[in-house]
Protein backbone atom coordinates (compact mmCIF):
# COMPACT_ATOMS: atom_id res chain seq x y z
CA UNK A 1 0.00 0.00 0.00
CA UNK A 2 2.89 2.02 0.54
CA UNK A 3 4.15 1.50 -2.14
CA UNK A 4 1.17 2.14 -4.69
CA UNK A 5 1.10 5.67 -2.44
CA UNK A 6 5.02 6.24 -3.34
CA UNK A 7 4.63 5.17 -6.93
CA UNK A 8 1.02 7.77 -7.15
CA UNK A 9 3.44 10.15 -5.38
CA UNK A 10 6.17 9.59 -8.14
CA UNK A 11 3.50 10.03 -11.02
CA UNK A 12 2.45 12.86 -9.69
CA UNK A 13 6.11 14.48 -10.13
CA UNK A 14 6.28 13.72 -13.73
CA UNK A 15 3.21 14.53 -14.94
CA UNK A 16 4.66 14.02 -18.07
CA UNK A 17 5.19 9.96 -17.71
CA UNK A 18 1.69 9.90 -16.55
CA UNK A 19 -0.34 11.11 -19.61
CA UNK A 20 0.33 10.87 -23.49
CA UNK A 21 -1.66 13.60 -24.08
CA UNK A 22 -4.36 11.74 -26.42
CA UNK A 23 -7.53 12.54 -27.54
CA UNK A 24 -7.52 8.92 -30.12
CA UNK A 25 -10.38 6.67 -28.73
CA UNK A 26 -10.04 3.23 -28.60
CA UNK A 27 -12.58 2.34 -31.31
CA UNK A 28 -10.16 4.47 -33.85
CA UNK A 29 -7.00 2.09 -33.11
CA UNK A 30 -5.69 0.49 -36.09
CA UNK A 31 -5.00 -3.59 -35.66
CA UNK A 32 -2.25 -3.14 -37.66
CA UNK A 33 1.03 -1.20 -34.73
CA UNK A 34 3.03 -0.49 -37.36
CA UNK A 35 0.50 1.85 -39.30
CA UNK A 36 -1.21 2.83 -36.35
CA UNK A 37 2.22 4.54 -34.80
CA UNK A 38 2.04 5.92 -38.59
CA UNK A 39 -0.99 7.50 -38.10
CA UNK A 40 -0.44 8.67 -34.58
CA UNK A 41 3.07 10.31 -35.96
CA UNK A 42 1.17 11.92 -38.63
CA UNK A 43 -1.49 13.41 -36.37
CA UNK A 44 0.77 15.04 -34.32
CA UNK A 45 1.39 16.85 -37.47
CA UNK A 46 -2.21 17.86 -38.09
CA UNK A 47 -3.42 21.01 -36.86
CA UNK A 48 -6.64 20.76 -36.02
CA UNK A 49 -8.47 23.74 -37.95
CA UNK A 50 -11.35 24.70 -35.61
CA UNK A 51 -8.86 24.95 -32.34
CA UNK A 52 -5.69 27.03 -33.63
CA UNK A 53 -3.17 25.49 -32.45
CA UNK A 54 -3.57 21.94 -31.43
CA UNK A 55 -3.24 18.52 -33.42
CA UNK A 56 -5.73 16.58 -34.27
CA UNK A 57 -3.83 13.61 -32.17
CA UNK A 58 -4.63 15.80 -28.62
CA UNK A 59 -8.06 17.14 -29.50
CA UNK A 60 -11.53 16.16 -28.76
CA UNK A 61 -12.95 18.38 -31.58
CA UNK A 62 -15.48 16.10 -34.14
CA UNK A 63 -13.76 17.74 -36.89
CA UNK A 64 -10.04 15.91 -35.45
CA UNK A 65 -12.35 12.76 -34.88
CA UNK A 66 -13.01 13.18 -38.16
CA UNK A 67 -9.79 13.71 -39.78
CA UNK A 68 -8.09 10.96 -37.48
CA UNK A 69 -10.14 8.09 -38.90
CA UNK A 70 -9.36 9.82 -42.22
CA UNK A 71 -6.01 9.36 -41.85
CA UNK A 72 -6.26 6.01 -40.85
CA UNK A 73 -8.43 4.88 -43.62
CA UNK A 74 -6.00 6.48 -46.24
CA UNK A 75 -2.94 4.52 -44.79
CA UNK A 76 -4.81 1.34 -44.80
CA UNK A 77 -5.78 2.39 -48.20
CA UNK A 78 -1.70 2.19 -49.10
CA UNK A 79 -1.61 5.78 -48.99
CA UNK A 80 2.23 7.68 -47.89
CA UNK A 81 2.99 9.88 -44.78
CA UNK A 82 3.02 13.18 -48.23
CA UNK A 83 0.29 11.39 -49.88
CA UNK A 84 -1.68 12.14 -46.85
CA UNK A 85 -0.83 15.71 -46.50
CA UNK A 86 -1.24 16.31 -49.77
CA UNK A 87 -4.86 15.11 -49.30
CA UNK A 88 -5.24 17.64 -46.57
CA UNK A 89 -3.72 20.51 -47.67
CA UNK A 90 -5.60 20.33 -50.65
CA UNK A 91 -8.68 20.63 -48.82
CA UNK A 92 -7.84 22.69 -45.84
CA UNK A 93 -4.39 24.66 -46.86
CA UNK A 94 -1.19 25.09 -45.28
CA UNK A 95 -3.23 25.83 -41.94
CA UNK A 96 -3.55 22.39 -41.56
CA UNK A 97 0.02 21.58 -40.87
CA UNK A 98 1.49 22.45 -37.77
CA UNK A 99 4.71 23.03 -39.16
CA UNK A 100 4.81 25.27 -42.17
CA UNK A 101 6.36 24.39 -44.92
CA UNK A 102 9.69 25.82 -46.48
CA UNK A 103 8.55 27.88 -49.45
CA UNK A 104 8.70 31.29 -50.93
CA UNK A 105 6.18 33.19 -49.01
CA UNK A 106 7.50 31.52 -45.62
CA UNK A 107 10.91 32.90 -46.19
CA UNK A 108 10.55 35.23 -43.85
CA UNK A 109 9.15 33.08 -41.24
CA UNK A 110 12.00 30.56 -41.28
CA UNK A 111 14.22 32.72 -41.41
CA UNK A 112 12.74 36.24 -39.72
CA UNK A 113 14.52 35.69 -36.68
CA UNK A 114 18.01 34.53 -37.97
CA UNK A 115 17.98 37.79 -39.99
CA UNK A 116 16.98 39.63 -36.60
CA UNK A 117 19.93 38.12 -35.04
CA UNK A 118 22.47 38.89 -37.47
CA UNK A 119 21.03 42.58 -37.31
CA UNK A 120 21.50 42.17 -33.16
CA UNK A 121 24.70 40.68 -33.78
CA UNK A 122 26.04 43.84 -36.31
CA UNK A 123 24.83 46.47 -34.12
CA UNK A 124 26.68 44.50 -31.19
CA UNK A 125 29.89 44.88 -32.96
CA UNK A 126 30.17 48.22 -33.91
CA UNK A 127 28.98 48.96 -30.03
CA UNK A 128 32.07 47.44 -28.96
CA UNK A 129 34.13 48.82 -31.97
CA UNK A 130 33.83 52.01 -30.99
CA UNK A 131 34.52 51.51 -27.60
CA UNK A 132 37.19 49.33 -28.28
CA UNK A 133 40.91 51.33 -26.69
CA UNK A 134 41.98 51.60 -30.13
CA UNK A 135 39.18 53.71 -31.12
CA UNK A 136 39.89 55.38 -27.60
CA UNK A 137 43.21 56.01 -28.31
CA UNK A 138 43.57 59.79 -29.28
CA UNK A 139 45.30 60.62 -32.35
CA UNK A 140 48.66 61.32 -32.69
CA UNK A 141 50.13 65.26 -32.08
CA UNK A 142 50.47 67.01 -35.45
CA UNK A 143 54.06 68.36 -36.08
CA UNK A 144 52.36 72.22 -35.26
CA UNK A 145 50.61 70.78 -32.01
CA UNK A 146 54.35 69.31 -30.92
CA UNK A 147 55.63 72.70 -31.76
CA UNK A 148 53.00 74.09 -29.39
CA UNK A 149 53.65 71.93 -26.18
CA UNK A 150 57.28 72.03 -26.76
CA UNK A 151 57.15 75.74 -26.51
CA UNK A 152 54.86 75.70 -23.80
CA UNK A 153 56.07 72.83 -21.86
CA UNK A 154 59.76 75.54 -22.19
CA UNK A 155 58.17 78.84 -21.39
CA UNK A 156 56.72 76.98 -18.17
CA UNK A 157 60.00 75.92 -17.35
CA UNK A 158 61.86 79.55 -17.67
CA UNK A 159 58.95 81.42 -15.41
CA UNK A 160 60.51 78.93 -12.95
CA UNK A 161 58.99 75.53 -11.21
CA UNK A 162 56.23 73.66 -11.58
CA UNK A 163 53.02 74.57 -13.86
CA UNK A 164 50.62 74.73 -11.59
CA UNK A 165 52.12 78.25 -10.91
CA UNK A 166 51.47 79.34 -14.62
CA UNK A 167 47.50 78.47 -13.46
CA UNK A 168 47.53 82.01 -11.44
CA UNK A 169 49.98 83.64 -12.93
CA UNK A 170 47.73 84.66 -15.83
CA UNK A 171 45.69 86.65 -13.46
CA UNK B 1 26.47 61.84 -43.56
CA UNK B 2 26.35 58.43 -42.42
CA UNK B 3 26.13 59.57 -39.05
CA UNK B 4 23.02 61.61 -39.91
CA UNK B 5 21.37 58.72 -41.21
CA UNK B 6 22.30 56.23 -38.30
CA UNK B 7 20.00 59.21 -36.31
CA UNK B 8 17.40 58.38 -38.91
CA UNK B 9 17.78 54.50 -38.14
CA UNK B 10 15.50 54.39 -34.97
CA UNK B 11 12.43 56.81 -36.74
CA UNK B 12 12.54 54.18 -40.05
CA UNK B 13 12.08 51.29 -37.45
CA UNK B 14 9.46 53.15 -35.50
CA UNK B 15 7.62 53.27 -38.83
CA UNK B 16 7.70 49.58 -39.60
CA UNK B 17 6.55 48.53 -36.55
CA UNK B 18 3.97 51.07 -36.33
CA UNK B 19 2.89 50.12 -39.56
CA UNK B 20 2.80 46.62 -39.20
CA UNK B 21 0.97 46.67 -35.40
CA UNK B 22 -1.69 49.44 -37.37
CA UNK B 23 -2.50 46.74 -39.86
CA UNK B 24 -3.27 44.37 -37.13
CA UNK B 25 -5.46 46.78 -35.15
CA UNK B 26 -7.39 47.20 -38.51
CA UNK B 27 -10.82 46.71 -37.70
CA UNK B 28 -11.31 44.57 -41.89
CA UNK B 29 -8.79 42.92 -40.82
CA UNK B 30 -10.23 39.14 -39.44
CA UNK B 31 -7.31 36.85 -37.67
CA UNK B 32 -9.30 34.25 -38.11
CA UNK B 33 -10.15 34.29 -41.41
CA UNK B 34 -9.00 31.05 -43.65
CA UNK B 35 -9.28 31.03 -47.19
CA UNK B 36 -10.24 27.76 -48.40
CA UNK B 37 -8.01 25.53 -50.13
CA UNK B 38 -10.74 24.68 -52.15
CA UNK B 39 -11.05 27.58 -54.72
CA UNK B 40 -11.14 26.81 -58.07
CA UNK B 41 -10.65 23.02 -58.14
CA UNK B 42 -13.35 20.84 -59.17
CA UNK B 43 -15.71 19.37 -57.06
CA UNK B 44 -14.34 16.73 -54.47
CA UNK B 45 -15.62 13.26 -54.48
CA UNK B 46 -18.80 12.53 -52.46
CA UNK B 47 -21.95 11.22 -52.62
CA UNK B 48 -24.36 12.09 -50.05
CA UNK B 49 -27.89 10.24 -49.06
CA UNK B 50 -31.05 12.25 -48.45
CA UNK B 51 -31.74 13.14 -45.09
CA UNK B 52 -34.42 10.74 -44.04
CA UNK B 53 -37.77 12.23 -43.99
CA UNK B 54 -37.21 14.45 -46.58
CA UNK B 55 -38.36 15.04 -50.03
CA UNK B 56 -35.33 16.48 -51.50
CA UNK B 57 -33.11 13.71 -52.92
CA UNK B 58 -29.26 13.72 -51.80
CA UNK B 59 -26.37 14.77 -54.39
CA UNK B 60 -23.21 13.16 -55.31
CA UNK B 61 -20.19 14.64 -57.11
CA UNK B 62 -21.97 13.47 -60.46
CA UNK B 63 -25.18 15.89 -59.97
CA UNK B 64 -22.31 19.17 -60.02
CA UNK B 65 -20.88 20.43 -63.13
CA UNK B 66 -23.85 19.86 -65.59
CA UNK B 67 -23.43 23.21 -67.64
CA UNK B 68 -24.99 24.96 -64.39
CA UNK B 69 -24.40 27.12 -61.79
CA UNK B 70 -24.82 25.84 -58.39
CA UNK B 71 -24.60 27.21 -54.95
CA UNK B 72 -23.75 24.62 -52.03
CA UNK B 73 -24.41 25.07 -48.42
CA UNK B 74 -23.36 23.16 -45.46
CA UNK B 75 -25.79 23.65 -42.97
CA UNK B 76 -27.16 22.36 -39.30
CA UNK B 77 -30.06 22.74 -37.19
CA UNK B 78 -27.82 23.13 -34.13
CA UNK B 79 -25.85 25.80 -35.84
CA UNK B 80 -26.83 29.45 -35.02
CA UNK B 81 -25.45 31.61 -37.75
CA UNK B 82 -27.12 29.05 -39.90
CA UNK B 83 -30.32 30.30 -38.59
CA UNK B 84 -29.40 33.83 -39.46
CA UNK B 85 -27.94 33.02 -42.79
CA UNK B 86 -30.40 30.93 -43.70
CA UNK B 87 -33.40 34.10 -44.66
CA UNK B 88 -30.34 35.59 -47.15
CA UNK B 89 -29.76 32.55 -48.35
CA UNK B 90 -33.58 31.96 -49.58
CA UNK B 91 -34.15 35.34 -50.70
CA UNK B 92 -30.41 34.61 -52.95
CA UNK B 93 -31.94 31.83 -54.56
CA UNK B 94 -35.51 32.87 -55.18
CA UNK B 95 -34.06 36.29 -56.78
CA UNK B 96 -31.22 34.72 -58.50
CA UNK B 97 -32.79 31.66 -59.52
CA UNK B 98 -29.69 29.55 -58.45
CA UNK B 99 -30.19 26.29 -57.77
CA UNK B 100 -29.24 25.95 -53.70
CA UNK B 101 -28.14 21.98 -52.89
CA UNK B 102 -27.54 21.84 -48.82
CA UNK B 103 -25.50 19.27 -46.87
CA UNK B 104 -27.01 18.78 -43.68
CA UNK B 105 -23.77 18.60 -41.60
CA UNK B 106 -23.87 15.74 -38.69
CA UNK B 107 -27.08 16.65 -37.60
CA UNK B 108 -30.58 14.07 -36.54
CA UNK B 109 -33.05 13.80 -39.58
CA UNK B 110 -35.83 14.65 -37.58
CA UNK B 111 -34.20 18.20 -36.17
CA UNK B 112 -33.83 19.11 -39.69
CA UNK B 113 -37.17 18.17 -40.95
CA UNK B 114 -38.09 20.33 -38.09
CA UNK B 115 -35.69 23.34 -38.57
CA UNK B 116 -36.54 23.41 -42.34
CA UNK B 117 -40.12 23.22 -41.31
CA UNK B 118 -39.95 26.22 -39.21
CA UNK B 119 -37.80 28.06 -41.13
CA UNK B 120 -38.77 27.30 -45.14
CA UNK B 121 -36.89 25.14 -47.01
CA UNK B 122 -34.70 26.77 -49.93
CA UNK B 123 -32.98 23.47 -51.13
CA UNK B 124 -33.47 22.11 -54.36
CA UNK B 125 -31.32 18.82 -53.22
CA UNK B 126 -30.20 17.68 -49.80
CA UNK B 127 -27.40 15.41 -48.88
CA UNK B 128 -26.94 14.01 -45.19
CA UNK B 129 -22.80 14.12 -44.02
CA UNK B 130 -22.09 12.10 -41.20
CA UNK B 131 -18.69 14.59 -40.69
CA UNK B 132 -16.62 13.30 -44.25
CA UNK B 133 -18.29 15.26 -46.81
CA UNK B 134 -17.06 18.41 -44.96
CA UNK B 135 -13.37 17.16 -44.67
CA UNK B 136 -13.55 16.15 -48.65
CA UNK B 137 -15.14 19.67 -49.35
CA UNK B 138 -12.22 21.02 -46.86
CA UNK B 139 -15.14 22.78 -44.63
CA UNK B 140 -13.55 23.15 -40.98
CA UNK B 141 -17.37 24.68 -39.71
CA UNK B 142 -20.98 25.30 -40.58
CA UNK B 143 -21.64 27.37 -42.15
CA UNK B 144 -19.96 27.27 -45.38
CA UNK B 145 -21.42 28.18 -49.04
CA UNK B 146 -19.88 27.21 -52.52
CA UNK B 147 -20.41 28.70 -55.39
CA UNK B 148 -19.50 26.30 -58.54
CA UNK B 149 -19.84 26.87 -62.16
CA UNK B 150 -20.82 24.95 -64.88
CA UNK B 151 -17.91 22.57 -65.40
CA UNK B 152 -18.41 21.90 -61.23
CA UNK B 153 -15.10 24.38 -60.30
CA UNK B 154 -15.43 25.51 -57.19
CA UNK B 155 -15.04 29.87 -57.50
Amino acid sequence: MKRLGFLLLLLLAFPVLALPAAALEPDEVLADRVLEQRARDLSQEIRCVVCQNESIDSSNAEIAKELRLLVRERLTAGDSDAQVLDYLVARYGDFVLLRPPMKSSTYLLWFGPAIVLLLGLIGVFFFFRRQSPAALTPAALSAEEEQRLSRLLEDGEGAGGTGGEGKTGRS
Amino acid sequence: MTQRLLFLLPVLLFVVVAGYFLWGLSPDRDPQALPSGMIDNPTPNFDLPPVPGLEQPGFASADLGQGEVVMVNFFASWCVPCRAEHPFLTELAEETGVPLYGINHRDKPEDAAAWLEELGNPYSRIGADSGRGAVEWGVSGVPETFILDGEGRIR
